[in-house]
């Protein structure tokens, strides 16, 4: 049986993320599911955005792609529709995914393009030194925000929900065998599928808002988090401030390309 | 006591962040500030993974004998 090993490039590493930081965590347990669904490299592309988790195309040994900062959803787009039979992976953080490239998030979902997208959050962004993001809490503390944060947050999973993504779910760091269970799942469903993993930055986020060293911060996150078939009896005030973990959607209808490919069938003139 | 798993720490991959030790649920692993982990209770592990599964320096790995 293979090993998550296979798909790294374990020369590269120690990898550049600060200690403690979750991207790592999601790097493994995107490599780990590759091996177990045993796909051909040659299969498989990455395209990856700006910012701390869109470093993870540097250590897969799978076709990458680094694109500028909010676009990767936008290259992911391209590849998808230039050669569908490859399993197309979209890694973005919060200020990549859905901060500067919201609008591409929200128009891949309702396209329905056939690109498992993975978001791993962590409130801030982390490669420019904390700034808030469209994701951090109301009331937390960043870089940017030194007297608590204001505006309220998006809910990404929400987002894609209503965007009308295939597949969406939502793991934290502290729970590596759900993120790979929804990764695996989002993988073999046909159709836009979203991944949302709530990590953890010590380095910014949990320093400016008093979380503690990494392990904490990992134990909060699963303090704070409740399951799909626990939310489904709670009210909406006791769901204030939690986070829904598990299987949110998983509608699949066809895909971008199915629909195209049955236009050109059609139209063929013989 | 010898335990039932190999559990291998590399030294040259840690950041010393202390997600391993402090997760374990059978306590396996202990550690101090600014040092490696070490392998202090190889007889309560029960192979979970969790700490190779959590590491995010990929340096540990859990091996059955």
């Amino acid at each position: 049986m293979k090993s998550y090993k296979d798909y790294m490039l374990f020369d590269k590493l120690p990898q550049t993320w600060c200690a403690g930081c979750s991207h790592g965590i999601v790097l493994q347990s995107i490599a780990a599911v590759m091996a177990e669904l045993d796909v051909d490299k040659h299969d498989m592309a990455l395209v990856s955005g700006i910012g701390c988790f869109g470093r993870v195309d540097d250590y897969l040994d799978i076709n990458c792609m680094h694109v500028t900062h909010g676009r990767a959803l936008a290259a992911a787009t391209g590849v998808a529709l230039g050669n569908p039979n490859l399993h197309v992976l979209c890694t973005m953080g919060d200020g990549d995914g859905t901060t500067i490239g919201g609008n591409h998030l929200i128009h891949a979902a309702r396209r329905n393009i056939n690109v498992t997208a993975i978001i791993s959050n962590n409130y801030n962004y982390g490669q420019t030194g904390g700034q808030y993001s469209a994701t951090t809490p109301t009331h937390s503390i960043t870089q940017t925000s030194p007297y608590g944060h204001i505006e309220d947050n998006f809910d990404i999973c929400k987002l894609a929900i209503a965007a009308g993504a295939s597949y969406v779910g939502r793991a934290t760091a502290y729970n590596p065998v759900m993120i790979r269970k929804l990764i695996k799942e989002g993988m073999q469903v046909k159709g836009f599928s979203l991944i949302e993993v709530m990590s953890a930055c010590p380095t910014h986020y949990g320093k400016f808002n008093k979380l503690g060293e990494a392990a904490r911060m990992l134990k909060l996150m699963n303090e704070q988090s409740v399951t799909v078939a626990q939310a489904a009896k709670m009210s909406p005030e006791e769901l204030k401030g939690k986070l829904v973990v598990g299987v949110l959607k998983n509608e699949p209808r066809d895909d971008y390309y199915t629909e195209y490919a049955r236009i050109i069938e059609a139209q063929r003139i013989e | 006591m010898e335990g039932k798993f190999d559990i291998k720490i590399n030294a040259k991959f840690c950041k010393q962040c202390g997600i391993c030790s402090a997760l374990c649920p059978k306590q396996v692993l202990e550690q101090e500030v600014g040092k490696v982990p070490v392998v202090a209770h190889p007889e309560n592990c029960i192979g979970c993974k969790l700490c190779a599964m959590r590491c995010p320096d990929f340096a540990i790995d859990v091996e059955g004998k």
